[in-house]
Order: C-alpha cells, then structure tokens, then sequence
C-alpha cells in the first residue's frame, strides 16, 4: 500500500493541530486563561470542543474493532459513551459549573473543605488520566504503522511530542479552537468513507457479513449470544453500561471542559449540543465493523481487531480511492489521539502543577510567570510517564482499557460528585472513606485484568467489569459512614449549596465563586 | 406606629384618616438576603428549589434507566427481535446502532427546558417578594 498518503494526511492534522496552537497561543496570558480559557466560551464552540476531546482512540478505532471481533452486545459501548453526557447533564452539570473550581480536586476541597480530600481527588485525576492516555498513544503506534508501516513506537512519539508542544505553549484557550476544530474534522473523517463504502458495498450487490472459522459464527449478529468466548454476557453489558453512563461524569477532562462555560444555563445547554454531537459521530463507527466482517472475513497474522477501521477502504476499493479513504481515517484517527491526549494532559498536569509543583515553586517565589512555569513542567510529565507505559505490551483492547478508565470513575468521582451535588449530609470522612474504598476496589480488578488478562468465569466477568459492584459499593460506604460521623459534615454545606443550586439570575452574593486560595 | 395622638386624648384634634398604619408592612427583606443570610426562610426556599430539580432529575433518570435497562432483557427473553430486519439490518442493531441516539437527544431537551423552567419560576418567586 502506498504511504505517502498516509504520511501526508498526518503531518497535515499535526501541522494544523500545531499552527492553531500557536494562533492561541498569543490570546493566552494569564494563569486562568491557561486553565479555563478565562471562562468566556460560547455553548457552540464549547460543544464541539467537548465532542472533540472525547472522542478518542476508543471511540475513532476502538468501536468499530470491539464490533468486528465480538458483534453485537458491543454497540452498548457507544450508547453507553453518549448516555454518560445525558447522566452527566441531569446530575452535575449546571451546579459544578456554579462551584466555580477549575478541576475536580478543587471541587472537592471547596465542598469538604478538606486538603485530605483533595489529596486523594488528585490521586485519582492523575491514575484515571494515565489509564485513559495510555490507549491514545497506544492507537497512534497502531494507527501509524497501519497506514506507513512504521514501528509502533513512532505513532506514539509523534503524539506525545505534538501534545506537549501544544499544551505548554497555549494551554486551555488554543486546546479550546484545537478541540473544536478536531470534532468536525474528526466526523468528516469518519462519515464520508461511510457513505463512499456503503455505496461501493451495494454495487457489490450488498453481501452479507461471515464469520466462517469461528464455529457458531452466526452468533456475531445476535446480542447476548456470547460469541467471540464470552459468557455471563448480561451482567457484563449491564455492568458495562453503568460504567459507562456514570464514568462520563468522573472522567477530569470531561470536567474540565465544563468549566470554561460562562454560567451553569449555559454549562446545560453546551452538554445538550454535545449529546447530539457524539449521537451524529456514533452512527458511523460500527458501521466499519460490519463492513469489516464482509470484507475482511480474517485479518492477517499480527493485525489487531482495532486497526480495521484503517484497513477497510484497501480492502474494499483497493487502489487510489482506497488509499485516499485510508489517509482520510489515519487522519481522524490522530486527530482522535491528538485532542483526547491533550485534554488528558491539561487535566493530569494541572493537578500535577497545583498539587505538587506549585507548593515548592511558590516557596521560592510568587507571581503568575512561576505558575505558568509549572504548568509547563507538569504537563512534560504527564505525557512522558504514560507514553512510556504505553511501549510495554499490554494485551487488551483500545475501548476495553477506556471502559476500565470509566470504571475507576464512576466508582470514585461519580459518588463524591452525585452526594456532594445533592445531599447535604456528606461529611468529610464518608467522602474519603467512599473514595478510598471504591478507588482501592476498581484498582485491583483493573490491574488484575490489565496485567494478568481476561480470565473466564464468574471472577473473570466480575473483575473485567467491576462497575457493577465497586460504584454500589463506594456508594454505601460515603452514605453509611456519613450517616455516622455526622460532626464532620462541613460546616460550611448550606453555603455551598446555595452556590451550586441557585440560579445565576437570582444574583445572590454565593452564585459568585468565591476567590480560591492558589 | 398608628397610635402616636393617645396620650393628647384631653386636648382637641383633628382627626384625620391616612391610613397610613394600615398598609405599612415595615421594610422589605427580599428573600434573596433570606437565602444570602440562611435564615429560616432563605433555607426553606433553597430546599424547595433543590428538592423541585432532584424530582426532575431523578424521574429523568428512572426514565432512561428503564428504557436502556428492558433492552437487553427483551433482546434475551424474545429471540425474535433478532430475526427481525428492517431493510436488511436485524432490529437489535437498528435500535442500538440508530435509534438509541434520537431519543436520547430529546430527553436531554426535554430536562433541559424543565430543569430552566424551575430555575424561572424559582428567580421570579424571590424577585416578587
């Protein structure tokens, strides 16, 4: 196949991703700009930004590669991405807007008015932004040596390299235009081969899918039939989805993005927009899984399942048009890893900077120039650890380690937040105590399932979708031990309550935020 | 305040009628300062606003939960949805595929307006008084 496409169609997204970078880059001046690009962002723009850094490798080549080898039950994983906004809307979105914190750590101090909290809020940013980067660079080694043919580290690099010379020179407000850009770049890339396979498919009097080496083949096609291996299937899509529905609302670079919204009505009427965007980009992606089966009835010998979104347009039109539609996808796909890698690394590295750089920068000196500076670092670290990691061979899927990201999340983030939104009775200890347990419970059965791979079995389906365990859980342990430490409910709850609930029209002097301490 | 003249009772005066005790109501306290301040009556607001958008919210919710929920059940305890085809496509995947992503939109619309729509009547409640 030739190349040359490929290469070019690449070097134009991180060419372009680079040039609006350092268009940003001369509206960025303060720390808040850096942050939450000073907050002034219109729903549309904000919208298609969201969309733009959500959509990521899993979504780009992930779908469509759980589609092609396991069938039907994985169409729930797209649903499931989509219905997170909608959980996110109704529970959290207009009062984390009214909060006025810039990341979930400080969500969390500003609510328990606790540091210990934060710690541990910060912990978790960090953990779920490193497991949700690593199949971003992972899907660019892919991608790369897909379409070129390179090794797989290469991809990766390119990435980590475009993503830090991003982040360090702009910061949120050029990741803002970047991210927005990247969303519709990322639907044409994904819809118009769409439309031009579909069409070539019925000239080829519309064959149907097969799966002729695997005995029961037939299954692919039926939800819950198990093929591919799999059983207990119910729990794991059931599980499945609820990770993936109350995960959204956890994952730090969805919520970040939340708070570039100038006020909570508008904080609901960008994630309106952004659910029907990721709705339009979701039809697509299974299609290629389908398509896949007809075309590419077996994938040859070290090929995985998540690169035949790359592969299809060959296989099927093989020649110049094929070769257009391939750089096409490599396209999409690197604006997939670019956008998502970067929003990660904003969220990772502004934890990384405020909790544990600026501390010892500020002892030295103060001033926005030192804060800056930090960032900078922070964000070189947040990308060279998880790309790193990336390099070591881990055997699971690109959506799989994503879903395991929304796990950790909706067992962690999802309880403090949907408590800490809504009931006054949260103390400081039933949060901790609830994030500790359900951190500590959906990090071992990630680990276990990363390191060790997929086992069979009631532990295996358990531990490779913990969610439906460890979020229950997690959420009894803050309720229970709140119920019994009720002296260290923040003493300053009704206040804050006030703040995320009452409307901005009203102009109470709580919907202001008060300043925070950094 | 009305009765100022009482103690001149012995003297003569004219009597006149302003009314003016009978529609005083004392200063104003707008409940904004009530909800600012966390009286009472600020916290008795408040809690009505919250308890009006967790009601929406969670019957949005149980909504989605029930519409999402019955899917897989109903794809497992009636094998015929899968033989089922609309133009060519098994109705399982249409559903999932499609038809999941519309009706999810209109949800998030319809919360949406009603989640303002409490917002509204709450903001013109405290702005009345």
């Amino acid at each position: 196949m030739n190349a040359s496409f490929g290469i070019i169609a690449i070097t134009f997204v991180c060419v372009v991703t680079l040039g609006i970078g350092a268009f940003g880059l001369r509206l960025s001046r303060t720390t808040s700009d850096f942050y939450v690009a000073s907050r002034a962002v219109s729903p549309g723009w904000n919208a298609s930004a969201i969309g733009g850094e959500y959509l990521s490798a899993a979504s780009f080549l992930g779908i469509a590669g759980l589609v092609y080898t396991l069938g039907a039950d994985m169409l729930w994983f797209p649903v499931g991405y989509t219905v997170g906004y909608l959980v996110l809307l109704v529970l959290v979105a207009a009062p984390l807007r009214r909060s006025g914190a810039y990341t979930l750590p400080d969500f969390a101090e500003d609510r328990l008015e606790s540091v210990q909290v934060r710690r541990l809020c910060s912990l978790l940013v960090i953990s779920i932004g490193w497991l949700y980067l690593l199949p971003q660079f992972k899907g660019a080694g892919l991608a790369l040596s897909a379409v070129t043919g390179a090794p797989t580290w290469v991809g990766g690099l390119i990435v980590a390299v475009v993503v830090m010379a991003n982040v360090v020179a702009g910061g949120m407000r050029s990741i803002t235009l970047v991210q927005a850009v990247q969303y519709w770049l990322k639907l044409t890339a994904i819809s118009i081969p769409v439309f031009v396979l579909l069409w070539l498919w019925q000239r080829h009097g519309a064959p149907q899918p097969h799966v002729p080496t695997v005995p029961g083949g037939h299954e692919w096609s039926r939800p819950l039939s198990g093929f591919g291996g799999r059983d207990h299937t119910v729990y794991a899509t059931y599980s499945t989805l609820l990770a993936l529905c109350f995960g959204t609302m956890g994952l730090p670079h969805v919520l970040v993005r939340f708070y570039t919204n100038p006020d909570g009505r508008a904080a609901r009427r960008t994630t309106l927009v952004v659910i029907g965007l990721l709705g339009l980009f979701y039809v697509f992606t299974p299609v290629y899984g389908v398509l896949g089966r007809v075309y590419l009835p077996t994938l040859p010998q070290g090929v995985t399942a998540d690169s035949v979104v790359l592969m299809l347009p060959a296989a099927i039109s093989p020649g110049l048009l094929g070769e257009l539609l391939s750089a096409l996808l490599a396209a999409g796909a690197f604006a997939a890893f670019l956008s998502t890698a970067s929003g990660l690394t904003i969220s990772v590295a502004g934890v990384l900077d405020q909790d544990l750089l600026r501390p010892r920068f500020s002892a030295r000196t103060g001033g926005d120039s030192v804060a800056v500076q930090g960032f900078r670092i922070a964000a070189v670290v947040a990308v060279l650890i998880p790309y790193v990691f990336s390099l070591l061979s881990v055997r699971v899927g690109l959506a799989e380690t994503v879903g395991l990201a929304f796990a950790v999340a909706a067992s962690t983030f999802c309880p403090l937040l949907v408590l800490g939104v809504w009931w006054r009775g949260l103390s400081t200890t039933g949060a901790t105590a609830g994030l500790a347990t359900g951190g500590l419970l959906a990090m071992t059965a990630v680990l276990v399932t990363v390191v060790g791979g997929v086992h069979r079995g009631w532990a295996g389906a358990l531990l490779a979708q913990p969610a439906a365990w460890t979020m229950p859980i997690a959420f009894l342990v803050a309720v229970v031990v709140s119920i019994t430490t009720p002296s260290r409910i923040p003493k300053g709850t009704a206040r804050t309550m006030v703040r995320l609930h009452a409307p901005e029209a009203l102009n109470a002097d709580l919907a202001e935020p008060t300043p925070l301490s950094y | 305040m009305s009765g100022s003249g009482d103690q001149q009772a012995s003297k003569r005066v004219r009597i006149t009628s302003p009314r003016r005790g009978a529609a005083r109501r004392g200063p104003t306290r707008p409940v904004i300062t009530e909800i600012d301040e966390q009286t009472g009556v600020g916290e008795v607001y408040m809690a009505a606003l919250l308890r009006a958008q967790l009601r929406l919210s969670v019957s949005v919710l149980v909504a989605v939960a029930a519409g999402l929920g019955i899917l897989p059940l109903m794809f497992l305890a009636v094998p015929a949805t899968h033989e089922l085809h609309v133009w060519m496509v098994p109705v399982p995947w249409l559903i999932l595929g499609v038809l999941v992503y519309p009706v999810v939109a209109l949800t998030a619309r319809y919360y949406v307006r009603h989640a303002e729509a409490i917002e509204r009547d709450f903001t013109d409640l405290v702005d009345r008084r």
